[in-house]
């Protein structure tokens, strides 16, 4: 808890410290978050097989994502709260949308084709799913109670099962978990949630029943990687030797080797942990966790001092979901989790993702920076 | 609710939020601990194992290729094999200076920009110790240039590849297809672990529909190699299980007849046998040499190829959309029996057009001045246009479609091949859901003579062709007859799909006219009844390409050659106990009798005489 208190002193005395300031700009959260934008081009560089097109590519993502931050951060939290159900209803609009699309194109539909550029609603409603739960949990008293509860289960299955369906299992994961994320910060009785946690457990074999082929390939390769090693569990047991090869000091730069890695059609995005780690090695590895783990302090202390139940829970949710996201793929290219279609937050290659993280953190900072003073 | 009852359950939620921020920081702590644990495990006291399996002693999975099956004719003779190959590849990472090299390299072989362009594209998509091909399929010559100055290029080496060959070159290019490098898209479609080590894959025909059964299963093995790298050891291996070789219906003699006799017409022949629909020529001219296209064809020579006017790489006898012409007018004349909507002896006159009532449009017939009085075996032999304007219009526009869809018209015709068009047969529901129009009597007169909208590939003619040979049994065409594999059963032949129960006596009437107009004197093909020793069974057919005026008088000579009909003619021999039904489509051809009908009677004279132990 140290390092909040230290940040919360941080005062920039340059000019360039007002003019972030006055851009509703919460200053450490901006400093992480630029600091792991810096990281991710050097390890791209050296994951992208140093391709200078890839690079110019992603800066371009990323500065479109920070400019969308700055916006974001502009704009009152009232107005997050006042357009919520909206909001959440066009995603879930948008997703049935790309779902009967899809019914028209062959596999895999995930977007919709905006000429321009491609909009997965995917994405949106990974924000506006908590932000929906979050306005209407925060409609009444807190802890919920059953009715609502149920409700909000409701609101969250929804999104979850439909994204579920394109079929993306890693970014409906993160819906639920960041629907969940609120009703935890709204003071889900622990009971309730073990009850829960045994439920799912004892539904385990149903769900293996409506899940694709390729996503139960995915469980039993974790289970047993060994078991298929130039199929399915190639990507674990490559990764693993990546990374174990690395070891304390890592290779340094561009200096992975790990041959086998180049069959990985994911090195640059959600398997780029295992090139970092083996170039970086465990020191390299702590720091970037150290990093993750100061932006999400810093994002839950902003929920700790936000003004009102609904960008409470907000916020609490969105540093919690950003969490899920750094575990579930480093969890799974270290082999302790299944591998789902998950990537590295802020470091993985491609668009979509940064964009709807830094817009999260948008919303993170526009409640920080538009606190109204209230007498103790 | 009371302001202060409020007030103290705000300070309520405000303990239980901050006890959770407490508990979330608390468990994202623990479990960020868990990462680095595990992450302890791997890279300090897993170090020293994981190390070595990625470097020195290290066991590299190295995938076994398996071997492309090979494509068989029915005769046996061979379609596509493999050939050793000899390729000149660099590994970008044990070269000092790449530019140099290649510098030195472009002058020492002659290798032009674009090879050399091709090259630094796939480099770059690829890690820089990987092996990448700058000249495929080298000559001998250029083998003995390199082998002399190879010490002085480290990093470069000629590898032997098997390398896949077409013989027949651009004789049946659309119906085996061909195969080329691994694209990005098909990189993320295929699955990985069979094609880890493949660099090729089916991009057309059967080479593409039938991929999973040519590429075979990959193996791997498990090689212990030292320092330098260089395999001392295998520790455990999985052969790959070689590709299937694919027997087809095809005979490529009889496929070259076909095409040879299409001499420089552009059009498409199908062959079908009749009583199984095992498909026996599958022509579509021009072709194209696929050869090209496996090493990687030129960026010039892809264009030639695209902005041909003749279009050698459209699959005519599959894709090619045409419209009928008189060759529907015998499944006219069979669907006005089926529905009793004409007696085969009832009588028209034809005074050389036919106009509706109260209409002054006058629809020509192709013989200016009429056929005079005709019944149906004079109309179909002579093929009088007006006979079926006024049968159409009895018949109407709901019943053509149904009893032609029957025929397959308008539907793909299920052939093993990907890619194939669906076609057209008009009916007064598409053109209303589709044009938003109403049907007029006069689009279902020129329906009864196969124009209009009525849109056919071949495959689907020669399809209904045997089907009327049949006698109202439906087959369905298939190219491959077997697949050579212990393992694997050949592929599920339904050899008759659907029996339409036809009248025979209605389709034995059907038949004798179009044997008539072969062998009649007033047959519009009777230059291909002379000198045979059994009875062919046939229909010629001309369809406009475009629209003549009204009374407007044309010379085919003048007008321009693309705009000239295309020639039609459909078959099927001997006619009393038939085994072949072709169907020929010659664009610009002009006459089905003079032009597409003697490519028939070829394909059927060799046919019959080579087959006359079957």
């Amino acid at each position: 808890m140290k390092t909040e208190t230290r940040s919360e002193q941080f005062h920039p005395p340059s000019v360039i410290g007002n003019i972030l300031r006055k851009l509703h700009i919460d200053i450490p959260l901006f400093i992480g978050l630029l600091l792991i934008s810096l990281l991710s081009f050097v390890i791209l560089y050296s994951a992208g097989s140093q391709d200078m097109d890839v690079l110019m590519r992603q800066a371009a993502r990323v500065g479109l994502a920070f400019l969308l931050m700055t916006i974001l951060a502009h704009v009152n939290p009232y107005q997050f709260k006042r357009y919520s159900a909206l909001l959440f209803g066009l995603g879930l609009l948008l997703l049935v949308a790309v779902l009967v699309l899809g019914q028209f194109g062959k596999g895999a539909q995930r977007w919709l084709d905006l000429g321009v550029f491609r909009f997965q609603p995917s994405e949106m409603i990974k924000i506006t799913t908590p932000m929906m739960i979050a306005w209407y949990l925060a409609e009444h008293a807190l802890p919920p109670k059953p009715k609502q509860l149920l409700i909000a289960g409701i609101l969250i299955i929804i999104p979850t099962l439909l994204i579920a369906k394109q079929p993306d299992l890693g970014t409906s994961l993160l819906v639920a978990s960041s629907g969940a994320g609120v009703l935890f910060f709204a003071g889900l009785s622990w009971r309730f949630m073990f009850a829960i946690g045994a439920t799912l457990t004892g539904l385990t074999p149903i769900l293996w029943h409506f899940m694709r082929s390729y996503q139960r390939d995915r469980v039993l390769t974790f289970l047993n990687p060994e078991a298929d090693p130039l199929g399915r569990g190639y990507h674990i047991i490559q990764s693993k030797i990546a990374i174990g090869s690395g070891g304390i000091y890592g290779k340094g730069w561009l200096g992975s080797t790990q041959s086998e890695l180049d069959f990985l059609p994911e090195s640059s995005t959600d398997f780029i942990f295992a090139v970092f780690a083996e170039e970086f090695g465990l020191f390299g590895c702590v720091g970037l966790l150290a990093l993750y783990f100061l932006i999400i302090s810093r994002c839950l202390y902003i929920a700790s001092q936000a003004q009102d139940t609904y960008s409470r829970l907000l916020a609490g949710s969105l540093a919690f979901t950003f969490f899920v996201y750094v575990f579930v793929n480093i969890g799974m290219v270290i082999g302790v989790l299944p591998v789902v279609g998950v990537p590295l937050p802020l470091i993985s290659y491609g668009g979509t993702s940064i964009v709807t993280l830094l817009s999260g953190f948008g919303i993170l900072m526009s409640i920080h920076t538009h606190k109204k003073f209230l007498p103790h | 609710m009371s302001r202060i009852y409020t007030v103290k359950n705000k300070l309520v939620e405000s303990r239980l939020f901050l006890n959770r921020i407490i508990a979330a920081f608390i468990v994202i702590l623990l479990l960020t601990s868990g990462l680095i644990v595990r992450l302890v495990y791997l890279q300090i006291v897993g170090h020293e194992h994981y190390a070595t399996l990625a470097k020195d002693n290290s066991i590299k999975i190295e995938p076994l290729v398996p071997t492309r099956g090979i494509i068989y004719d029915r005769h046996g003779k061979v379609l596509a094999d493999n050939t050793q190959s000899f390729s000149l590849e660099l590994i970008p990472e044990q070269i000092i200076d790449l530019d140099d090299t290649l510098l030195r390299l472009q002058k020492l072989l002659d290798i032009s920009d674009e090879k050399i362009d091709q090259f630094q594209k796939q480099r770059k998509r690829q890690k820089r110790f990987v092996s990448t091909p700058l000249l495929i399929s080298m000559s001998d010559e250029e083998i003995a240039k390199f082998a002399v100055v190879r010490p002085y290029f480290p990093g470069v080496d000629i590898q032997a590849r098997l390398v896949r060959h077409y013989p027949y070159t651009d004789l049946a290019s659309h119906v085996i297809g061909y195969v080329g490098r691994i694209n990005e898209a098909e990189m993320k479609s295929l699955p990985i672990a069979e094609y880890r080590g493949s660099s090729h894959v089916g991009k057309i025909g059967i080479e593409n529909s039938y991929e999973t059964e040519l590429h075979g299963k990959t193996g791997y093995a498990e090689i212990e190699t030292n320092v330098q790298g260089r395999a001392i050891n295998t520790v455990n291996s999985v052969p790959p299980v070689p590709g299937e070789n694919l027997y087809l219906t095809l005979d490529i003699d009889l496929q070259k007849t076909a095409y040879d006799a299409l001499d420089t017409f552009n059009g498409a022949v199908v062959a079908i046998e009749i009583k199984t629909g095992g498909v026996l020529v599958f022509a579509s001219r021009p072709g194209f040499d696929p050869n090209p296209f496996v090493v990687g064809i030129s960026n010039d020579a892809y264009q030639a190829l695209q902005s041909s006017d003749n279009q050698p790489l459209f699959n005519r006898a599959l894709r090619g959309l045409y419209p009928l012409g008189s060759v529907l007018k015998p499944f006219i004349a069979l669907a006005g029996l089926e529905y009793n909507a004409i007696g085969v002896e009832h009588r028209i006159f034809c005074p050389g057009y036919y106009q509706l009532p109260n209409v002054s449009h006058r629809y020509r017939d192709w013989k200016r001045g009429g056929h005079g009085s005709v019944n149906m075996t004079d109309a179909i032999t002579q093929s009088c246009d007006v006979y079926f304007y006024s049968l159409a219009l009895t018949l109407g526009i709901d019943r053509m479609h149904d009893f032609l869809q029957h025929f397959g018209f308008g539907e793909k015709s299920g052939i093993d091949l990907t890619g194939e068009k669906q076609g057209l047969l008009p009916s007064r529901e598409w053109k209303r859901n589709r044009r938003n129009q109403a049907w007029y009597p006069g689009e279902t007169l020129i329906t009864g003579i196969g124009q209009g909208f009525l849109q056919i590939t071949p495959i689907q003619l020669a399809r209904a062709t045997a089907t009327l040979a049949n006698k109202g049994k439906v087959v369905t065409p298939f190219l491959v007859k077997k697949s050579v594999n212990p393992d694997s059963t050949s592929p599920d032949i339904k050899k008759i799909q659907e029996d339409l129960e036809l009248k025979p006596e209605n389709i034995n009437s059907i038949i004798s006219a179009m044997v008539n107009v072969i062998h009649d004197p007033h047959g519009t093909a009777k230059i291909i009844g002379k000198d045979i020793n059994y009875q062919i069974a046939g229909k010629t057919g001309t369809a406009q390409v475009f629209n003549i005026k009204q009374d407007a008088k044309y010379n085919e000579n003048d007008i321009n050659f693309k705009l000239r009909d295309h020639a039609l003619f459909i078959s099927f021999a001997p006619a009393d106990d038939p085994k072949i039904a072709v169907a020929v489509i010659v664009e610009n051809g002009g006459h089905g009798g003079s032009v597409a009908a003697p490519i028939a009677g070829k394909v059927i004279k060799q046919f019959l005489e080579n087959n006359h132990e079957n």
